[in-house]
């Protein structure tokens, strides 16, 4: 019997410890995933108020602002159909530029101002996020189209 | 006239390994062990026809043969010679021809370490990989080949990917597949046993030092990855928990599962079909990162051009693979009976519990990382999954993993007589706690979390491996290789852990804009920024900042961070300036002008983080070690007498 009973305690044992794992990594998940919102969705209401998500498209030609000497800049994100400005401090990245695909990690703040605490550029030149390609339904004459990725 | 060579080589090698994979399956069957003569002149014809192609590709690259399309992409005429070389798999066309290479290494060199296997395990052994081998050089010749002319032919190429220009990274894919495809040779020999329902203990024995250097070179090749992100990539981060980086971590999580768990098979019998099934995932994980980084399905830094032809291709070989494995694990599976039993204390339920633990560390990341795709094929949404959830939930299993290991490695077979070995487990927890708390409050001063605790365990993990082989030194008993090898990746383990929390608890970061003269402090360093200057490379231009480094008004470096500007695609490359000190990384990159005379720049000191890529190499030497053990060569002469004798040999 105790052998019997021991390995039934093992089994029991495993499969607790698994489902605590389990409970707590989709815990984790709930609370830790970032959705992806575009202009559009974000005019509409659709983001969350007061969390943290993605918002993509193309920076705004001519809408990058930077006080001069300070890491503070403001741009414009759009989809040529909605925009959203958005406020960052801290480094850009390299391929950060007017006119190109950007994801920007942040909150929504009351008076419609998307402040980021990350800003992502792809690192190919072609490259454009998938999601944000999709967001650009139609592309307005005059600029790029989304490049194949 | 090279290309359509390479091309040919090509076909003749899908063929070669049509045969390999025909006469080494077939031939044990149908019973036919004439055919088993055939099987190492297939694979040894293939290899050399796999290498043929390979060489064609490198001397187009190397001779600047813009009239094929897939160097007219990825080179150009101010290259240097060692990136057109590293060019070779810099996109996707060759690095499958990568892929294909390494196999056709591992294959030859299984064939030579086989060749005292009985004939017809080692034949189906060689069928299984010629049948992997197959499926990706169809792969290849279908829908990827590199060898496909560009008429007109280009004037000049497009250039490399500037990101890719780097010695680290010429290293990178081929150490990363090497490991990768190593996986197969597992897989192949689980398929083989359970053809040949040879399902007693000595498979895992012949398999062993194949899983552990597999495991090795996988070992390598992340942590190289890691260290080419850290400088490379210009912002400090060595990991993202980006898709592709779980793609190449996932197998490795499984076969260091799979590694613990052939040493149960190997010693004690048990565990058999579990670890069957470990191989069979490790190697599926393997086609699934592939699958992953070659579709496109995923998002990352590192995919290439999406195209759902390769990608559906890619998945119908993973489903006969895979499926196939599976389906002769279901009608195996009534032939493993293990029939020993252990104790609750034995090194057997150490063991065990690794495996579950490091099983669910990669489900865990598994989910996480294909959670984005399911949620966007079902339309639930675009989302993403970061570190915020990858940190926690892989903390969860390793840390009581890394425990158990401190524990476990002093229990014995079979017997749960732990408790007459509990002196060195408590003297060496206790030791490495007093250590943690006082690095912990006394020199980083703050900031506990979990750090104490991960930091004592790591401690606890190399202390308490170091007990038993400094014991034998001192009664002056030998020290195999196996041994040796298990002892020097625990510690590396151990400092891995000690390291990562580190890292992760005590960097300073900071973002800052600075005028010239301007002088910043982090983490009690000076960092002066003394203006730009200009920068002239062989295919790039650009401007490097200059930032003088003091402690306490003595100066200890000049960082010269970087940014160029390659020509060709006309793409900014952030280059950081680092200086490793024994304890810490000081690492400046340069950001941008922000106009009035200022720039910004990323300022960060990382404490020890040189030592993690540093125990992942000495993780890799200990496999390599262990593999290399003596154990391993007698054992397989000896095993192969009885049942060999008689038949032809196939070598």
């Amino acid at each position: 019997m105790t052998p019997r009973r021991r390995r039934l305690l093992l089994v029991i044992g495993i499969l607790a410890g698994v489902g605590i794992a389990g409970v707590l990594a989709l815990q984790a998940f709930r609370t830790n995933v970032m959705f992806f919102f575009d202009p559009t969705q974000v005019a509409n209401g659709e983001a969350p108020a007061g969390e943290r998500f993605r918002l993509g498209g193309m920076v705004e030609d001519g809408s990058v602002v930077r006080a001069p000497g300070s890491l503070e800049v403001r741009f414009v994100v759009t989809d040529f159909q909605r925009s959203v400005p958005v406020h960052y401090t801290g480094v850009l990245p390299d391929l950060f530029r007017e006119g190109q695909g950007v994801v920007a990690h942040g909150r929504l703040g009351s008076d419609g101002v998307f402040t980021a605490d990350e800003v992502l550029a792809k690192h190919d030149e072609n490259y454009m996020p998938p999601e944000v390609s999709r967001s650009l339904k139609t592309p307005q004459p005059g600029t790029t189209a989304p490049p194949q990725g | 006239m090279l290309p359509e060579l390479g091309h040919f080589a090509l076909i003749l090698a899908l063929l070669l390994a049509a045969l390999q994979a025909f006469f080494g399956l077939a031939g044990p069957a149908l019973g036919r062990d004439r055919w088993l003569a055939a099987v190492v002149p297939a694979t040894a014809g293939q290899a050399v026809m796999v290498a043929a192609a390979f060489g064609c590709l490198i001397a187009s690259f190397v001779r600047f043969d813009f009239s094929v399309v897939y160097v007219a992409q990825n080179s150009n005429s101010a290259l240097p010679l060692v990136y057109r070389i590293a060019a070779v798999w810099g996109a996707h066309e060759g690095s499958l021809l990568l892929w294909i290479v390494l196999l056709a290494c591992w294959t030859i060199a299984v064939a030579f370490g086989i060749s005292r296997l009985p004939p017809r395990f080692a034949a189906r052994v060689l069928g299984v990989l010629g049948l992997v081998s197959f499926g990706f050089l169809l792969f290849t010749l279908a829908t990827s080949n590199p060898f496909l002319r560009l008429d007109p032919a280009a004037a000049d190429g497009r250039d490399l990917n500037p990101l890719l220009q780097d010695p680290a990274l010429a290293m990178h894919p081929p150490l990363l597949y090497t490991g990768y495809v190593g996986f197969a040779v597992a897989f192949a020999f689980a398929v083989a046993a359970m053809l040949e329902g040879r399902l007693d203990q000595t498979w895992a024995r012949w398999t062993r030092p194949w899983t552990l250097a597999a495991w090795a070179f996988l070992t390598v090749g992340i942590a190289l990855g890691s260290w080419w992100a850290y400088y490379e990539l210009g912002w400090g981060g060595y990991w993202f928990w980006d898709p592709v980086e779980n793609a190449s971590f996932m197998p490795w999580l499984v076969g260091t599962a799979l590694v613990h768990s052939l040493a149960v098979t190997d010693k004690r019998g048990l565990f058999k079909s579990w670890t069957l099934l470990l191989a069979i995932i490790a190697f599926s994980l393997s086609l699934l990162g592939t699958f992953l980084v070659r579709s496109g399905v995923l998002v990352s830094v590192h995919s290439f051009a999406a195209d759902p032809a390769r990608g559906v291709f890619i998945l119908a070989f993973l489903v006969i693979m895979i499926g196939g494995a599976l389906s002769l694990y279901a009608w195996r599976a009534p032939l493993l009976r293990s029939a020993a039993g252990f104790e609750f204390a034995s090194r057997e339920s150490f063991l065990l519990f690794n495996n579950i633990l490091l099983v669910i560390a990669a489900a865990t990341v598994f989910g996480g990382t294909l959670a984005p795709l399911i949620s966007d094929t079902l339309g639930l949404g675009t989302l993403s999954v970061g570190p915020q959830y990858f940190n926690p939930t892989f903390l969860l299993p390793m840390l009581p993993l890394i425990a158990l290991a401190a524990i476990g490695v002093h229990s014995n077979w079979k017997r749960g007589r732990i408790r007459e070995r509990s002196r060195p487990v408590i003297v060496t927890g206790l030791i490495s706690l007093a250590v943690s708390l006082a690095v912990v409050f006394g020199y980083y001063a703050g900031r506990p979390g979990l750090a104490p605790v991960s930091i004592a365990l790591g401690i606890w993990l190399v202390l308490s491996s170091l007990v038993d082989p400094i014991d034998r030194l001192r009664r002056r008993l030998s020290l195999p290789r196996a041994v040796l090898g298990m002892t020097l990746a625990h510690v590396a383990v151990g400092v891995f852990v000690v390291s990562v929390t580190a890292v992760e608890s005590y960097t300073v970061e900071r973002d800052v804009a600075l005028a010239r003269g301007e002088t910043v402090q982090v983490g009690g360093f000076d960092f002066r920024f003394d203006g730009v200057d200009a920068l002239h490379g062989p295919n790039y231009d650009g401007v490097h900042g200059v930032v003088q480094v003091a402690r306490n008004g003595r100066s200890i470096a000049t960082l010269q961070p970087e940014k160029r500007r390659y020509f060709v695609q006309q793409s900014v490359m952030t280059e950081a300036a680092i200086r490793s000190q024994a304890g810490r990384d000081l690492f400046v990159a340069l950001g941008e002008d922000l106009g009035a005379g200022r720039w910004s720049l990323r300022i960060q000191v990382r404490p020890l983080i040189n030592y993690i890529w540093l125990a992942a190499l000495l993780m890799a030497l200990g496999g390599l070690l262990a593999a290399s053990d003596r154990r391993y060569r007698t054992a397989r002469a000896t095993a192969a007498e009885p049942i060999g004798a008689g038949q032809g040999s196939i070598a």
